[in-house]
């Protein structure tokens, strides 16, 4: 019987010939990450079974990137006992603010997670790599110190879904429509305990960008693990970046799949998850006039340079609407750079959006954007549960840059296209 | 083992956002979190429960991030236990790792009130509701993951 992508590197990682759905293994890790959330629980655990070595110094990523730059005197505690931690085993991979970004986009752009990869990371966004042709899921913080300890980490191998994408995407559809719709599809627990393996002509339209987003909320429909082929588009993405050899997997012509279901990109429209929760969505053409005191733009899910781009391309001579509050955040410090040297940094200024450094912050309601009671955003981050961004009677609606960006302008929800063939005409 | 206790019941899609808000995440302290388990879904659970209470919930519990501070926050709040119909995987890992009982029973999950009071035996995976008389069969644990529990936890099978 023929072995999903998926199988084929966690049977590799595991030493096998070949594994099925169900199994449990024991893999190799080739990285192990946490966040200044999920590290600090993990580092009791590590200190109180009496671990003194950590299994090796480079493939473990620390990344001080939720509550910072420190939001309180708690954060600051948390965040100096990771780096005490990191400096204590002289961990490479350690990201303090100034060299942080958002650990999802931060560690492809390192080209620290290459395709063949088994990677855990005690975030739950742990499976944007899969974008890259890479094993990679969201575990907790007791796994996270296990992984430190012994480079080793138990799976049930899981079964899947293939997902065969077909076409072209339309203008102002980008892969976080691709996969809102694909959660309007199949739920929350669609994909629960499996992966989703995409396939099909339509990947080659999709750019890296777009798959690093897809892949990202493959959790969101409950998933272990979003996985996409390596082609030309990971080959160009990983020139000069990827910091170790890939191993290139592909699943077998006879892989056995739970189901297969076919989306048509040029189908999409631009889509919306209404609270509260990702798979509650609505097409542009549906949402109806729905009033907003807030557009997010950035995260781990869309805060890298095309996110940024569609951003700039409609709020470039326009004006944020006067009752909302557009807060844009770049996923890395390069993006931050770029975004600065392409002019993008001004364009958002002059419309009267905050442009700030990287964080996680307002997306799982830290800091940098907290809902009062009653208010409404729109944010092109992952979760929209209740009291995600803040108050419990707050509400989050979920999209892409380009319409975050649009109904920023009109201070409704609003489709791109309608602004922008509005105007001109 | 045993556990006995009243019960909290919860639906569907029980997310680890409303189990300890991401506010309280700037801490690791057991104690704290406990004092704020549940808090957005249920601002009185914490005044309520008992020790050895048992949570009972529907579809996917404990959706969302990887926050293993949820389970924690359960744990140290008193709760023995937590059945559902089904749990969400990362959710599900945790509360393995840090030993927190977790039991998968659709039919349980369905039919258990909130109140009802519950007895659970997890060598034999009997459900008992005391309050209704009915009695359900949960999903054993495989082998491999009654290890892990029976040594106290990942970090303590790892190491021995």
């Amino acid at each position: 019987m023929g072995m999903t992508m998926t199988q084929k590197i966690l049977a590799a990682h595991a030493g096998l010939e070949s594994v099925s759905a169900g199994q449990l293994i024991e893999a190799k890790l080739d990285l192990v990450l946490g966040n200044d959330i999920t590290s600090p629980v993990a580092i009791n655990e590590f200190e109180k079974c009496g671990a003194s070595s950590v299994f090796h110094k480079d493939k473990i990523a620390l990344v001080l990137d939720h509550f910072t730059p420190n939001k309180d005197i708690k954060a600051a505690e948390q965040c100096r006992q990771v780096r005490n931690f990191a400096n204590r085993y002289q961990i490479t991979n350690f990201f303090d603010v100034g060299q942080m970004g958002i650990e999802h986009a931060l560690l492809p752009e390192k080209g620290l997670v290459v395709p063949g990869d088994c990677v855990i990371g005690a975030d739950s966004h742990t499976c944007t790599y899969g974008a890259l042709g890479a094993f990679s899921t969201g575990v907790g913080s007791t796994d996270m110190a296990a992984g430190m300890i012994t480079g080793k980490a138990w799976f049930k191998v899981p079964s899947a879904i293939q997902i065969v994408l077909k076409n072209k995407p339309a203008k102002w559809v980008s892969g976080k429509d691709v996969i809102l719709h694909l959660i309007g599809m199949i739920g929350v627990d669609g994909a629960l305990y499996r992966s989703l393996e995409f396939a099909g002509d339509g990947v080659k339209h999709l750019s890296m960008d777009d798959r690093l987003c897809i892949a990202n909320m493959a959790i969101e429909a409950g998933a272990k693990n979003g996985i996409f082929p390596v082609d030309e588009v990971t080959v160009a993405y990983g020139k000069d970046r990827f910091q170790h050899e890939p191993v290139v997997y592909a699943a077998d012509e006879d892989a056995v799949y739970d189901e297969t279901i076919e989306i048509d990109l040029a189908k999409i429209r631009p889509t919306v998850a209404f609270p509260h929760l990702p798979e509650n969505t609505k097409t542009i053409d549906e949402v109806g006039k729905i009033k907003i005191d807030q557009s997010v733009i950035g995260s781990c899910t869309n805060g890298r340079m095309e996110d940024l781009r569609a951003a700039a391309s409609i709020l470039k001579g326009r004006k944020v609407a006067k009752d909302v509050r557009c807060i844009i955040l770049p996923g890395t410090q390069a993006i931050y750079l770029q975004a600065l040297r392409e002019g993008l940094a001004e364009i958002f200024v002059e419309a009267g959006a905050v442009f700030s450094t990287p964080t996680c912050g307002p997306c799982l309601g830290g800091h940098m954007g907290i809902l009062g009671k009653g208010e409404r955003a729109i944010s092109t981050t992952n979760r929209n549960f209740v009291g995600r961004m803040g108050h419990t009677e707050s509400e989050v609606y979920l999209a892409s840059p380009a319409v975050a960006a649009a109904s920023a302008v009109t201070g409704y929800i609003t489709d791109p296209e309608q602004l922008t063939e509005g105007e001109r005409k | 083992m045993n556990a006995h206790g009243f019960v909290h019941k919860y639906g569907d899609n029980v997310d680890t956002d409303v189990i300890i808000p991401a506010r309280y995440l700037n801490t690791a302290s057991h104690a704290e979190l406990a004092a704020h388990c549940m808090e957005d879904i249920d601002a009185d659970f914490v005044k309520n429960v008992k020790k050895g209470d048992i949570i009972v919930a529907a579809k996917n519990f404990g959706c969302g991030s990887s926050r293993e501070h949820a389970p924690i926050a359960i744990q140290a709040s008193g709760v023995s236990c937590v059945i559902a119909e089904t749990f969400a995987r990362i959710f599900y890992r945790n509360a393995i790792n840090i030993g927190l009982p977790i039991l998968e029973c659709a039919e349980a999950a369905r039919d258990i009130q909130s109140g009802d009071e519950v007895e659970i035996d997890f060598d034999t995976g009997m459900i008992q509701n005391r309050t209704s008389g009915k009695s359900y069969k949960a999903q054993p644990f495989p082998p491999f993951i009654q290890n892990i529990i029976k040594k106290g936890g990942l970090l303590n099978s790892i190491m021995k």
